[in-house]
């Protein structure tokens, strides 16, 4: 209990000036979390640099939760590689593996077809209804590094939402009673 | 200033910054292998070879692979992704890339293996070009590690022929 007065009467004793420097630092602090992640965009040129892995369509190589850094380069798209791809009609993108590549003689363009390692038939049943294989303009871009665990944050945040604003109220909270 | 939330704070931070340094570092010491994996791939049987109703070519293979990927295991493997894909190139594409079979090797006691198998995956050409192609089968692995980035090489093995005629 006495925890919590001690922080009300600090909360009750801030002054005009420490207010002001209490909103700049938050403002740092969210605005440094913005510059880096456009500047994550810019130097991987994917819109999404960071994904979370939402299913097991792909273990044992990536589980529930882990978390896949994606680079989109000019290079072409080949056999092998692990691709993030929308779909559309669908609002959610998929990471699976490229298990076939054909690369047109005169405009360059690629066709490819993509299934997860852990299903049992190709991805033609996800994509759209009588779409055969993936243009270049669904490939949003390609896992090149990957972290484990890290993502089960976002998944229990999307999915329990009150343990978010608890999160969030916490550590605002925390900001703003704060002195140094 | 010293109270119980500061010191969490700081324990936290620190452990999350060795935890996330650790990480980096296996990860480099990836790059400290230089391996030198080897395979073989014989088409012991072409089972049939046929021209689809909508007009591409399909053929089935029966496939000898023998590889040995031990090479490729570090102590930050956490398993290596490996397929062998036909590679051709046609008057309409300048690269097919069609995948014949996969597999999953996740530890170095398997990573020595001898496989008989047909195509996993149907190999089917986007057009009719393959009576009398010469092909190449390549075999690729994808290095998953446990944390860090991912490392993909090939084996590039030609001299491949398929049959002038449709049998």
């Amino acid at each position: 209990m006495g925890w919590i007065s001690d922080q009300i009467d600090s909360i009750k004793s801030l002054q005009f000036r420490q207010v002001i420097t209490q909103i700049v630092s938050l403002g740092m602090i969210v605005t440094s979390a913005l510059i880096i992640w456009k500047g994550l965009m810019c130097i991987t040129g994917s819109e999404s640099p960071v994904v979370v892995v939402l299913s097991g369509s792909m273990e044992p190589g990536f589980k529930r939760g882990d978390i896949l850094f994606l680079h989109m380069s000019k290079e072409p798209i080949r056999a092998g590689e692990i691709v993030v791809f929308n779909v559309d009609g669908r609002e959610i993108p998929i990471v699976h593996r490229v298990i076939k590549v054909h690369e047109r003689q005169d405009t360059g363009e690629v066709e490819v077809l993509t299934k997860g390692d852990n299903n049992f038939g190709d991805d033609r049943l996800l994509y759209a209804h009588g779409q055969l294989w993936l243009q270049r303009h669904h490939i949003m871009g390609r896992a090149v590094g990957f972290l484990p665990y890290v993502g089960w944050v976002t998944i229990i945040m999307t999915e329990k939402p009150i343990i978010k604003y608890i999160l969030i109220g916490a550590l605002g909270l925390l900001v703003i009673t704060s002195k140094e | 200033m010293h109270s119980i939330g500061y010191r969490t704070n700081a324990l936290l931070t620190f452990a999350v910054t060795v935890l996330a340094l650790m990480c980096a570092i296996v990860s480099l010491s990836d790059n400290l292998n230089s391996p030198n994996p080897t395979a073989q791939v014989q088409v012991s049987n072409i089972n049939w070879f046929q021209k689809k109703p909508n007009g591409d070519d399909e053929v089935s293979l029966t496939l000898n692979i023998s590889a040995d990927l031990r090479p490729l295991f570090t102590w930050n493997t956490k398993q290596v992704f490996v397929f062998l894909a036909a590679e051709y190139e046609t008057p309409k594409n300048a690269l097919n890339q069609v995948s014949l079979w996969d597999g999953i090797i996740p530890s170095k006691e398997h990573a020595k293996f001898l496989i008989h198998t047909t195509n996993k995956y149907r190999f089917i050409d986007q057009g009719s070009n393959l009576r009398g192609k010469d092909f190449n089968l390549t075999l690729h692995w994808h290095v998953m590690p446990k944390t860090g980035k991912m490392f993909a090489d090939k084996i590039v093995m030609s001299g491949y022929y398929l049959p002038k005629a449709y049998r």
